[in-house]
């Protein structure tokens, strides 16, 4: 039996050690420069020292976090330096069963025991510190809210439910989650908290989403896909994918333009993660519930193509120039149907507002936009296609298509700048397919009537305050209804990629200018008209509404039997993977 | 006194609107200056990027949401990317430069420096409350988008339409070739 060879076996070159100790080096120098932060910090305002009273004082409530921070940050680094350090024995200790075991438990109780000291910390801060009463107006709400520990504590005695901004409202039943709480009321928190939530959902979705790419590569063209790195169908592949690209040679062609070439991964990386400032993944759920959300999503998307302009400029090399140029004609053309496209939602909702958007369709899937008229039902189709190109997914990835432009603007890229690109591609992919998710099929309502939870707490008989906060947000209205959407549409992406074809430049051109745009144009026109006819205040013709109300209930029937029969099809498919496609198809393969 | 009973009114949000103004108009100022002294024209389209970004984001620290994205949709996202596939399409080397002549540069510093005299010379005189011009509308009153478009269809209408004849306009230029 041939013995399994592991990286931390195999004993690293001089090189590599080399590398590594230079690693340390660098990541404890870091670690080390963030004392004097935390030193200055601390006797410069010096928390501890202070009032009551200067509490309300915003440099001093600048300060715990600041603090906090450098010392998370110091550890962070340290703890690397210290995880590289001890590579092989970590990998030694790990690839052993029992100590998997250790670990989870050693999690448990520190969860138990650091929300007990959590709870201790805050009851003296409470004691000696904050003033009895505190009430303020939580701001881009409105509300007037008394929101100190003892209020709160209060409120969950008399099973009220605490409003929170960022949370939406939540009862809580035990008094130890209102101090966990606690430190929400500050809104510099809040804000750390939501972007601290975004970035996080943020850096997941490429690592997933190249892992399912690949897969559902593999899968389409009848291979597996990556089945080695992390065990269980290779899910730790994107993760290896990082830490090589990490490694990799930095390398800028000297026959460029260097300073625009090392900047342009970070224009194509951050408007779409600027995206997610205005994006709602429900009601309260979202960082700034801006009331031109729409038009910020638009422009963000519409810089990130400066990024991969600059990248095909700044190689210096014909194939990316190339490559640029059909990214900026392929993208300027296709913003105006996409925007067009978009249009004609918020006509239907009478709302540029996503969160006003998506209440718009809280009233079972029938009443999302998508169904709602023929026209809407055209515009999604519309959209998702303009979408597409203006991701540069297959069939519109020219602007780097392998097969004719080596890698077109990537052509010069390595390493990490090449990954940060695909970061920003599949952020791209994600905020695309948010948006139509939040425009045309409901948003985060779920496909049940918002009355349907009352409906069915009451016919279960549910008492339980908790429980029915449950009830209440999985059968009306979720975050996890949009991720739910929104993954399916970035998954119809993933399978348009893997089984069209890629089409030439200037049928992209054909299609955008020929097709898209006079078809988005009689859509919108057509809408315009239909709204003005069904709409109370417009001519209200009544074998309009009427027709309306049909379209409406066939239109709904036909996307649910598309969704059965999509799933069908993959159970089918599910079923019979290992036999071959077609009329070759045989049960089993000869000699076997 | 009066900066003091001022300094003590100011909540966090305030400061952070302080420290965020000075971010953004140094990134607009710095850019700006770039886009005047730089040579390289797909360099220029970066640093005019950064200048309209940082206006942008003024004008999003104004509470004027509405025209910083589309500030940033028209110009940053459609205007500079036509410029820069213009450059592209049209230069004969790989380096464009701009080199223009003295008598350019001349005329160019002149009107610059009456420009700047003019302003300094506005803002120092006392004539203009700045103060009490600075105040900004609180978030709970600012216009919202409804209202602009309201706007932009009654009162505004004339205006609007003739926005739109100039596009057609552009439009029936281009197929007479």
């Amino acid at each position: 039996m041939a013995s399994i060879t592991l990286p931390w076996v195999q004993r690293d070159t001089e090189k590599l050690s080399n590398y590594r100790e230079k690693a340390i080096r660098l990541l404890a120098f870091i670690a080390l420069a963030h004392i004097p932060i935390i030193l200055g910090a601390w006797f410069l305002l010096d928390p501890l020292s202070t009032k009551p009273a200067d509490l309300q004082d915003s440099k001093v409530l600048l300060v715990p976090p600041l603090c906090l921070g450098s010392i998370g940050g110091m550890l962070l680094f340290a703890g690397a330096a210290f995880a590289i350090y001890a590579y092989e024995l970590i990998g030694r200790v790990l690839s052993a069963p029992w100590v998997a075991f250790i670990i989870f438990i050693g999690a448990i109780f520190g969860i138990v025991i650091g929300v007990w000291l959590h709870a201790e910390i805050l009851m003296t801060v409470q004691r000696d510190w904050m003033p009895a009463k505190e009430t303020s107006v939580i701001p881009f709400v409105g509300i007037e809210y008394d929101h100190t520990v003892q209020s709160i504590y209060q409120n969950n005695l008399e099973g009220k439910s605490v409003d929170f901004p960022l949370i939406g409202a939540i009862s809580i039943d035990t008094p130890i989650l209102a101090y966990l709480m606690f430190p929400l009321q500050f809104p510099l928190v809040r804000d750390l908290v939501a972007v601290g939530g975004i970035i996080g959902f943020i850096s997941l979705i490429p690592g997933f989403g190249i892992w399912w790419e690949r897969k559902v590569a593999g899968r389409i063209q009848s291979r597996m896909g990556p089945m080695r790195a992390g065990g269980w169908h290779g899910w730790a592949q994107s993760a290896a994918d990082g830490i090589k690209l990490a490694f990799k040679e930095d390398y800028v062609p000297p026959g460029g333009d260097g300073v625009l070439f090392r900047l342009a991964p970070y224009i194509t990386f951050i408007p779409p993660i600027c995206a997610f400032i205005a994006l709602p993944f429900a009601t309260a759920w979202v960082f700034r519930d801006l009331d031109v959300a729409l038009i910020f999503i638009l422009a963000m998307l519409g810089i990130e193509v400066m990024g991969v302009i600059l990248a095909g400029w700044a190689s210096n090399n014909k194939w990316s120039v190339y490559g640029a140029m059909r990214e900026a004609c392929q993208m300027v053309s296709y913003e105006i149907p996409m925007g067009m496209a978009l249009l004609i939602p918020v006509m239907t909702a009478g709302s540029l507002s996503l969160t006003g958007i998506a209440e718009a369709q809280s009233g079972g899937f029938w009443t999302w936009f998508v169904f709602v008229n023929p026209w809407c039902f055209l515009a999604f189709f519309l959209y998702y296609v303009a979408s597409l190109a203006s991701c540069k997914r297959a069939p519109f990835d020219l602007p780097e298509s392998e097969s004719e432009l080596v890698a077109g603007f990537l052509t010069e890229y390595s390493g990490f700048r090449w990954s940060m690109f695909f970061f920003g591609e599949y952020v791209a992919m994600y905020v695309v397919c948010g948006l139509a998710a939040i425009l045309f099929l409901g948003g985060w309502m779920s496909p049940f009537p918002a009355s349907s939870a009352e409906w069915f707490i009451a016919q279960a008989n549910i008492e339980n305050g908790m429980l029915q906060t449950l009830v209440k947000s999985l059968l009306a209205a979720n975050p996890i209804w949009f991720i739910l959407k929104a993954t399916f549409l970035f998954f119809v992406q993933l399978w348009i990629r893997w089984t069209l074809p890629r089409i030439r430049i200037d049928q992209v051109l054909y299609a955008c200018v020929q097709v898209l745009l006079p078809a988005t144009m009689v859509v919108l026109l057509g809408n315009t008209l239909w709204i003005l006819g069904v709409s109370e205040n417009g001519l209200n013709l009544g074998w309009l509404i009427a027709i309306d109300g049909i379209i409406n209930k066939i239109l709904a029937a036909a996307g649910v039997l598309t969704l059965v029969g999509i799933v069908g099809i993959a159970a089918y498919g599910y079923r019979n993977n290992k036999k071959l496609v077609g009329w070759l198809a045989v049960d089993q393969l000869p000699g076997k | 006194m009066d900066s003091v009973a001022a300094e003590q009114g100011r909540s966090l949000k305030d400061h952070m609107d302080d420290l965020a103004f000075y971010i953004f108009a140094a990134i607009s100022v710095a850019s700006a200056f770039g886009v005047v002294v730089s040579q390289n024209i797909v360099r220029t389209a970066l640093f005019l990027l950064g200048t309209l970004g940082g206006v942008a984001g003024l004008y999003f620290l104004l509470d004027a949401n509405l025209i910083a994205v589309i500030q940033l949709i028209v110009y940053a996202g459609g205007t500079l990317i036509l410029i820069v596939f213009g450059i592209m399409l049209t230069s004969k080397s790989p380096w464009a430069e701009f080199k223009p002549p003295k008598s350019q540069i001349v005329l160019a510093a002149f009107v610059g420096l009456l420009m700047f005299i003019g302003i300094t010379s506005l803002t120092l005189s006392g004539e203009v409350n700045w103060a009490a011009r600075a105040t900004k509308t609180p978030l709970a009153t600012s216009p919202k988008v409804a209202e602009a478009g309201e706007a932009l269809l009654t009162t505004y209408l004339v205006p609007f339409e003739v926005d739109l004849t100039a596009i057609g306009a552009a439009y029936l230029a281009k197929t007479e070739k």
